[in-house]
């Protein structure tokens, strides 16, 4: 790669940290739902038509996933073509339902360089806040990208 | 599913049933419908081979899905996931069986809440743990 002129500075992380994408919106509908279900195997009744207990039809739990575009720009270029994701943590706060309009924000929480196998990277944490038409935060994700 | 596991029914350091599952090329094009990923390494072997890859791979969002209904299934219609935390550590092909591992790594309460940390992950044939993550259910109470 020809990445080796490249290096992160306390100024770039400094501007990075903190920067947000534009809020992203979608509404929740019945058959995205099931369609996604049945895409990744669970056959969970809750998902297609509801249970008592989930009183009424619910959202499976990475089915915000389903919501594009909510990377933050980075305010600097990288010579990075490549990009892994690297996992991520959820966290669940209220149940995503058919109807419900979602908006979501991404903010850049960390970033920082570091060599390794494929060779220099650079690995951000980003954190996306969900929320609902109530302005209720229904769910977060934190997920790690590495451009390479 | 149906079957319920109560918070007294659970002790740190007991398995969650392993579950094998075998993803397909059509599943992962479903997945990408359904998710809107259409980046080609799912689904396109010529492209996945020109990046350097063997084959096309698994969704690393398709792995969160899958440790995710793992492990609402095990925590069944009344539990409720607080967390769920997934690694891409290895990359998975379709057309090989992935298995679902787990143990109960703590149990505890918090307020009102019954809670349960798991330890869950994906492995490959060889046993390698190519998605490890963790969970946190709450679990309704037999009383």
């Amino acid at each position: 790669m020809s990445s080796d002129s490249f290096t992160l500075t306390d100024e770039m992380r400094e501007q990075t940290i903190g920067v947000e994408s534009e809020p992203t919106s979608m509404a929740i509908e019945q058959g995205h739902i099931a369609r996604f279900a049945e895409a990744i195997g669970d056959d969970n009744p809750a998902y297609t038509v509801g249970t008592p207990e989930s009183g009424g039809i619910v959202a499976p739990p990475t089915f915000l996933r389903a919501m594009r575009g909510i990377r933050p720009i980075l305010p600097f270029e990288a010579p990075f073509t490549r990009l892994l994701d690297g996992g991520s943590d959820w966290e669940y706060f209220e149940p995503v339902r058919p109807g419900d309009t979602i908006t979501a924000v991404g903010r850049i929480e960390d970033i920082r360089e570091r060599n390794g196998s494929i060779g220099q990277m650079l690995i951000s944490t980003i954190k996306i806040t969900y929320r609902n038409q109530h302005d209720a935060v229904v769910a977060t994700q934190t997920s790690t990208s590495i451009r390479y | 599913m149906g079957q319920q596991i109560y918070f007294e029914d659970v002790a740190e350091g007991m398995d969650l049933p392993v579950e094998v599952r075998n993803p397909t090329p059509r599943q992962l094009v479903q997945y990408a419908g359904a998710s809107g990923d259409f980046y080609e390494i799912h689904y396109d072997r010529n492209f996945a081979q020109s990046t350097g890859l063997k084959d096309i791979i698994i969704h690393g969002a398709l792995k969160n899905a899958m440790l995710g209904a793992y492990v609402t299934g095990w925590a069944g219609p009344a539990g409720e996931l607080r967390r769920l935390t997934v690694q891409y550590r290895g990359m998975d092909y379709p057309d090989e069986p992935i298995t679902a591992k787990g143990h109960v790594s703590r149990v505890y309460q918090e307020g009102s809440r019954n809670l349960v940390d798991c330890t869950i992950w994906l492995e490959n044939p060889e046993g390698q743990q190519t998605t490890p993550g963790t969970a946190t259910v709450a679990l309704p109470s037999r009383g």
